[in-house]
């Protein structure tokens, strides 16, 4: 029972990690329904930036303020350079687009800051916590505990701005119509421009969490392509849809990795979390928590 | 002007131009796609504090009137070619949307548009975006938006989405209120509506316009109710303005009635006479 316990819980956390990439996707996609595929290169480069920041001197907070105002500077010209002369073309043109951009700026950050492997140190341990291992035995991470901690502080930013600011509010109008939030008057592009310096700086949280525990390297683009199978649980519309969506990947490809795992010989972590996108997308195809489409009779 | 006129040709319309008014439109001509002719010189004048009725059949370009006012045609690939738009005495022509409803001109959408996943009150509240003024002001205005449509208040907790199709067009101009505009601009308020809805629709409109003093030129294919509600009128056909004057006057006018109205002295006529008149239709224009 111990043991289960150790492995949900482990499942759990390194769920939320999932669910920091899933945000950048939720965001972007909510407010101007485009799917971003670059968001993982976003990742990248946000983690990249940091410890190239670093590297070159900067404290650790100065480094944290660069970096969030390189992605904030990433996120406000890629909405003037590629998005607004898209403006009115069909979704799966701006997805294309967003597909080239992940090559850009993956190219462009390599470029700029070297492509080797670097360590990312935030000061924080990645060992078992010790009166929780001492009280019942179960060892868990504080690192993991630290990056949950993050996200659950995140996801009540992110939806208190949305549900109770002027702002907020108008980023969920403009999802819901273009042309309406245009009607009354709100400026589109400043919108698109908030969204995507938004999206800058969830990456960059995920890139700082995910570098500190995987290292800075090429790879952690890849683990963009685990955050779908997150938002097609949660629903593609919803933070809290993209948080409890990563804890259910998460700890069931943990999970089932060391219960079922015996008997197909083990690596199901890497293919069962689409497994059960797809037997998601049979059943409930709008996700756990994604927005219905409305539609009048 | 107390007889109808029949708007002369396009080329002569800078000369017969209307007075102009508090939103002036003189002579403007509409792209689409850099191909489409829709308005070939449509020149037309709301004064201040007045309703003025946009008529006319599908595609005679009552809509892509007012979007070119309203300044939404880039967002469909049209665009002013020739003329000028007005209000109060600047051109508006090359503002944005967003810097228009800041000066007081606001459109309502055809086919409404409210936000499917907000609730009504959340809609209401995106009116005031351009505002951002301090909470108590807004909550005033929405407190008076909810005075003219009690309906919203109690429903005001529903999404958008589930609320019934009158409810809707309430909606969105109680939205558009939110930003105290001077001017709405309002398209096709009876669409798909039943008559009982429209009617309390259009009272609400004449409603605000007498006690709000807001100045309203609605884009309507009712003619009947339309011109019940309006001061003035204006019909178009082909994208161009055929004919103008008093609501009471058109309503009242032989031509307006056969074609409009389907009201004749001779009652209802079999399909060889529509045709003739179809003919005769043509030559008006």
């Amino acid at each position: 029972m111990q043991f289960f316990i150790e492995v949900l819980l482990g499942g759990l956390l390194s769920g939320v990690m999932y669910s920091f990439v899933a945000l950048g996707f939720v965001l972007i996609y909510k407010a101007s329904g485009v799917f971003n595929f670059a968001q993982g290169a976003m990742v990248f480069a946000a983690a990249l930036s940091f410890v190239g920041f670093q590297n070159l001197g900067l404290s650790f907070p100065l480094a944290l303020l660069a970096a969030f105002t390189t992605m904030v500077a990433l996120g406000i010209l890629t909405e003037r350079v590629v998005l607004r002369p898209l403006v009115n073309q069909p979704p799966i043109t701006l997805f294309m687009a967003t597909i080239g951009l992940s090559y850009v700026i993956e190219g462009l950050a390599q470029g700029f800051w070297g492509a080797n492997v670097r360590g990312l140190e935030l000061g924080v341990d990645d060992v078992p916590v010790q009166w929780l291992m001492d009280s019942t035995g179960i060892g868990v991470s504080s690192f993991d505990l630290f990056g949950a901690g993050v996200a659950a502080v995140l996801v009540a930013l992110l939806a208190l701005f949305f549900q109770y600011t002027r702002i907020g509010r108008a980023l969920r109008a403009v999802a819901d119509d273009h042309q309406a939030a245009l009607s009354i008057g709100i400026p589109l592009q400043t919108i698109w421009r908030i969204v995507w310096a938004v999206a800058g700086f969830v990456a960059l949280v995920a890139g700082l969490i995910w570098g500190a525990r995987n290292g800075v390297s090429f790879s952690l683009t890849f683990t963009a392509l685990k955050a779908l199978p997150v938002l097609i649980l949660g629903g593609f519309t919803s933070i809290p849809g993209a948080i409890v969506g990563g804890l259910i990947i998460g700890s069931t490809e943990k999970l089932a990795e060391v219960y079922l795992g015996e008997y197909v010989g083990g690596g199901i972590d890497s293919w069962f979390p689409y497994m059960m996108a797809l037997t998601f997308l049979l059943i409930r195809p709008e996700g756990l928590f994604g927005e219905k489409h409305i539609d009048r009779v | 002007m107390n007889t109808p006129t029949l708007a002369t040709a396009p080329s002569a319309a800078d000369s017969s131009s209307p007075a102009p008014g508090y939103l002036s439109i003189n002579n403007i001509e509409v792209i689409y796609d850099h191909v489409i002719l829709v308005l070939k010189g449509v020149s037309l004048a709301v004064p201040k504090g007045r309703i003025v009725a946009l008529l006319g059949a599908n595609g005679a370009g009552k809509s892509t009137t007012l979007k070119a006012i309203s300044n939404l045609l880039h967002a469909e690939r049209g665009d002013v070619t020739k003329g000028a738009i007005e209000f109060k005495g600047a051109r508006i022509d090359q503002l944005t949307p967003s810097e228009l409803v800041r000066r007081g001109v606001i459109q309502v959408m055809e086919g409404r548009h409210c936000f499917a996943h907000l609730t009504l009150e959340e809609n209401l509240l995106t009116g005031a975006y351009t505002r951002g003024s301090a909470r108590g002001e807004i909550r005033d205005s929405l407190e008076r938006v909810y005075h003219y449509f009690p309906r919203l208040k109690q429903r005001r907790m529903t999404q958008a989405g589930y609320t019934s199709g009158g409810e809707q067009q309430m909606c969105a101009i109680g939205r558009a209120l939110m930003a105290k505009p001077e001017m709405i601009l309002l398209d096709e308020p009876s669409m798909g509506l039943a008559p009982q809805i429209v009617e309390e629709i259009f009272e609400i409109v004449r409603d605000l316009n007498r006690s709000e003093q807001v100045s309203f030129l609605l884009a309507e294919q009712n003619t009947m109710v339309a011109l019940r509600y309006a001061d003035f009128g204006y019909i178009l056909e082909n994208g161009r303005v055929v004919m103008e004057g008093e609501a009471a006057d058109l309503s009242s006018n032989e031509d307006v009635k056969e074609f409009y109205l389907g009201l004749s002295a001779a009652g209802r006529k079999n399909f060889r006479d529509v045709k003739h008149y179809r003919r005769r239709k043509r030559w008006l224009s």
